[in-house]
């Protein structure tokens, strides 16, 4: 199968999952009555979208009532409307004029981080630039291997450490002179998984980031907070913790080619502004897209165009 | 952000509060707040919607407790039925007769299979004294054999794989291995997989179907969200789970994720992770889980805990001591330590109820060690006759511990606020014995008031008072956002300021983690012995 027949059933199955819950509620051409509105909220909820479920419902209440919604694509248009309105597209992340572009990749544990530094390899490698790994996560059995394979797979150079426990600040700083040394466009640093109440731990990663900062002053350029898009509310505190401790500057979100939608990120939003760069669709290299907020919402939502498709 | 069930549940408790007679009606705000604190936690919303039905016909349907409000008798059953749903607790993995017994683990991609794996292994051969074989049979993932590997070396089990060969039959070679090495127990690790990909849902069924294994356990994260029924669901479908095992529990995640897991599959939950460590998977409670999902933090845990470590007679010296009013530095010192042994701040201020909102809040271990620092600056006599602490002896103290003076002033005035507050647990009835049953409840209890506490764990002070006195009525913790109860004993502060609090996680490397059980397995068999004397 092709690459973009693969995407395409991928984004269809999503779809169907996703529009399912709201054409659901509307099964049977219901109409906008007190229980409809309850039905609509849960399956809202279903999103991961919290307490803002009951917002947009409570909106969808509001705007019945004066007349403005006659059934279900009105109810939806407002929806999408809503919920489009609150989100930022990050877009791709900027890559510096000159010298190289440091990302650093943090995130709780088994978020999709080393993956996704893959994916985005993949993806400036694809563009002709130069890209070099840093195997950061020093701690979990074997990740620094799982990174090297994907370097190869990638073309990619990659500096490493061989025995575990080795400090990552120190595999940070080696890689960042490799980088400058070899000329590479792009410097993606991975790092050991942690959970954001883990103190100490959040400290190291604090290190990290000031050793990268001795090398080069702007960087990290980017430090991207891979999130688990089948996570819940969780995932908030997550992306509230990691920003106080390692200045945050965008997120990508993994994990979406199943029935998740990730609504926790509509919170973290309006919380903390974090632009979302990245969607992660799937295990392989070219399964990562621009986040776009349209697709993002019409998976919430549910997408008129798939009835006509 | 959200409230917390516990705040929410006192909004709507106090509606109830006076009432004498719980009634449909009066039921309904309740049972309306029940609802959204358990989707905030996660909780599937069908799930919670069931869920409220079942408290409403169980607060309804109960015998009227004498002299229990109205909202006290509701607690009880939203509190009640949780448990009921979160067990059985005690459900284990079936063995088989000739064996080997063969475990086959599934679950989404980073769940944390392949890391409880290891755990598994690790703590079935402590506990069954299992010959064990673990199978790496993930071949997607890159490094995900060498993984298993890495932790088969960690934990001295043998690894099994096939290369070149497709999973299923990798486990078919590894059951295979296993009878002819004599191992009685297999664990499969397989590839995470989505349950909307079913070329992936086969293989794992294909698996299924190749071993027969005596038990089929989904290993699901924490922090899932309400996809978690779906996933469950499937997963459910092809397997027929009989297992549960739930990961990343140590952080701050409600986990209300687990109620709905075990509602779509029924199957036990068996074990819980809480760290990355090999030996961090334990046992499971439906009692804490529900209290944490009901955000009432994790008395029982706290208080096996507390049992665990700390020596019964000193407890209990310090603990009269305390409410006698004869309560010395010396005794606030061994205080100091016995809290330090029930593990690291953050995860003891976790378990505490109603800390939980405290979770953002950094514990900082290095505050307990000034504190140590200060008391070990002190001469025995010092500590056993504070009032002989004058402020030249303040300053040798400071000095001695390398800290300001400020810092001796501090604890003083920390001395002084717990003894008071614990005189009036004390008339609180606290006072006599404290020792086996009472203790439990005394320990419990502490944690305040008890409004938001099953009324079975008693209330009263101890142990967390204790806590809460160390950590100082002084400083500017968070005292507002205490749940009720807390009162004077502002656990926030306790280390003086709410600044730096925190976990003291730290990466052991193998061979520490190694020891550390060693010398768990020799604690245990420890405890063991002084039970029988
Ligand atoms: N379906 C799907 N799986 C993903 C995606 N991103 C990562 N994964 C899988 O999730 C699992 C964990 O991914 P990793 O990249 O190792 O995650 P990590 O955050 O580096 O994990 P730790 O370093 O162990 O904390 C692997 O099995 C990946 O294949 C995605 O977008 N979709
Ligand atoms: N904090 C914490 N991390 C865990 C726990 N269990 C597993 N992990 C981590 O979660 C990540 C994914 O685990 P892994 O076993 O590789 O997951 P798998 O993809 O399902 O095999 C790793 O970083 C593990 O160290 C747990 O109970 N607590
Ligand atoms: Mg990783
Ligand atoms: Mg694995």
């Amino acid at each position: 199968m092709g690459l973009l027949d693969r995407l395409k059933q991928r984004l269809t199955r999503t779809r169907e999952a996703l529009s399912d819950s709201i054409s659901g509620v509307f099964r049977g051409g219901r109409e906008i009555d007190q229980e409809l509105l309850q039905n609509l909220e849960e399956a809202l909820y279903t999103a991961d979208l919290g307490p803002l479920a009951s917002q947009l419902v409570a909106e969808i209440e509001r705007r019945h009532k004066r007349g403005e919604l006659k059934g279900e694509e009105d109810v939806r248009a407002c929806l999408r409307e809503q919920l489009l309105g609150r989100l930022d597209p990050g877009g791709e992340p900027l890559l510096t004029a000159s010298g190289p572009t440091v990302f650093l990749i943090v995130g709780v544990n088994g978020s999709g981080k080393t993956t996704s530094i893959a994916k985005i390899a993949h993806r400036y490698t694809q563009a002709g630039k130069k890209v070099l790994l840093g195997a950061g996560d020093t701690f979990r059995a074997a990740a620094a291997d799982q990174l090297e394979i994907w370097a190869e797979r990638n073309g990619a150079d990659i500096v490493r450490q061989h025995k575990t426990g080795a400090d990552p600040a120190a595999v940070a700083f080696d890689a960042l002179q490799a980088g400058v040394a070899r000329g590479s466009d792009v410097i993606l640093i991975d790092t050991a998984g942690r959970l954001h109440t883990q103190t100490n731990l959040m400290e190291e990663l604090a290190k990290v980031r000031r050793v990268i900062s001795k090398v080069l002053p702007e960087a990290p350029h980017h430090t991207l907070l891979v999130l688990d898009g089948t996570n819940g509310q969780n995932a908030i505190q997550q992306a509230r913790l990691f920003t106080q401790t390692v200045e945050v500057s965008g997120a990508l979100v993994a994990k979406l080619d199943g029935t998740a939608r990730g609504g926790a990120v509509f919170a973290i939003q309006e919380d903390l502004g974090l632009p979302i760069h990245f969607v992660g669709t799937g295990e392989d290299l070219q399964d990562l897209e621009v986040f776009d907020p349209g697709t993002f919402v019409d998976a919430i939502v549910g997408s008129p165009a798939h009835t006509q498709s | 952000m959200f409230e917390t069930l516990t705040k929410r549940l006192t909004g709507s408790f106090s509606l109830l509060r006076g009432r004498r007679e719980l009634t449909s009606d009066n039921i309904q705000e309740g049972l309306k707040e029940v609802r959204t604190a358990l989707m905030e936690a996660d909780v599937h919303f069908q799930v919670a919607r069931d869920f409220t039905s079942r408290v409403e016909t169980r607060a309804l349907g109960d015998q009227r407790m004498q002299g229990v409000e109205a909202s006290e008798q509701f607690i009880h059953a939203v509190h009640q039925e949780l448990v009921q749903l979160m067990g059985p607790e005690d459900a284990s993995i079936t063995f088989a007769a000739p064996g080997p017994t063969v475990v086959l683990m599934a679950g989404l991609q980073g769940a944390g299979k392949t890391t409880t794996c290891a755990k598994l292994a690790v703590h079935l051969r402590e506990t069954r004294h299992s010959k064990v074989l673990m199978v790496a049979a993930d071949v997607k993932r890159p490094a995900a054999v060498e993984q298993l590997r890495v932790l088969g070396r960690q934990t001295d089990t043998p690894v099994f794989h096939a290369e070149g060969k497709a999973p299923p039959e990798v486990c078919r070679l590894g059951v295979a291995e296993a009878r002819r090495t004599g191992a009685d127990l297999v664990i499969l690790d397989t590839a995470g997989r989505l349950h909307v990909d079913d070329e992936m849902m086969a293989e794992v069924a294909e698996i299924a179907a190749l071993t027969q294994p005596d038990a089929q356990i989904l290993v699901a994260d924490a922090m899932t969200g309400q996809d978690a029924v779906r996933s469950a669901e499937a997963f459910n479908q092809k397997l027929a789970l009989t297992g549960v095992i739930l990961t990343k529990l140590d952080g701050d995640a409600r986990g209300g994720a687990a109620l709905s897991i075990k509602q779509v599959t029924g199957a036990p939950i068996l074990f819980v992770g809480t760290g990355e460590k090999v030996d961090d998977l334990d046992a499971f409670s439906a009692d804490r889980m529900a209290g944490r999902i009901l955000g009432m933090g994790d008395v029982v845990g706290l208080v096996d805990q507390a049992q665990k470590n700390i020596d019964e007679g000193e407890a209990q010296a310090s603990f009269e001591k305390l409410v006698m009013g004869t309560f010395t530095l010396q005794d606030m010192f061994s205080m100091l330590g016995m809290v330090r042994k029930l593990g690291p701040m953050k995860k003891v201020m976790g378990m505490m109820p109603g800390m939980g909102q405290l979770a953002d809040m950094d514990v900082d271990e290095r505050q307990f060690d000034r504190l140590e620092a200060l008391f070990h600056s002190m001469t025995p006599r010092e500590r056993l006759r504070p009032q002989t602490l004058d402020v030249a002896r303040r300053r040798r103290v400071a000095r001695g511990a390398g800290q300001p003076l400020g810092a001796v002033n501090d604890l003083m005035k920390r001395y002084q606020q717990m003894g008071k507050a614990m005189k009036k647990l004390g008339k609180l009835g606290l006072g006599s014995k404290i020792g086996g049953k009472d203790k439990r409840a005394a320990l419990a209890g502490l944690s305040g008031g008890g409004q938001m506490m099953d009324p079975s764990l008693g209330r009263g002070g101890g142990l967390m008072g204790g806590l809460g006195g160390l950590m100082g009525g002084a400083g500017a913790g968070p005292g507002g956002a205490m749940p009720p109860g807390m009162g004077d004993m502002d656990p926030a502060s306790l280390m003086g300021g709410a600044n730096a609090m925190g976990s003291s996680a730290t990466r052991q490397s193998g061979k520490d983690a190694a020891k550390k059980r060693k010398e768990k397995a020799k604690a245990k068999a420890r405890r063991k012995n002084r039970r029988k004397k």
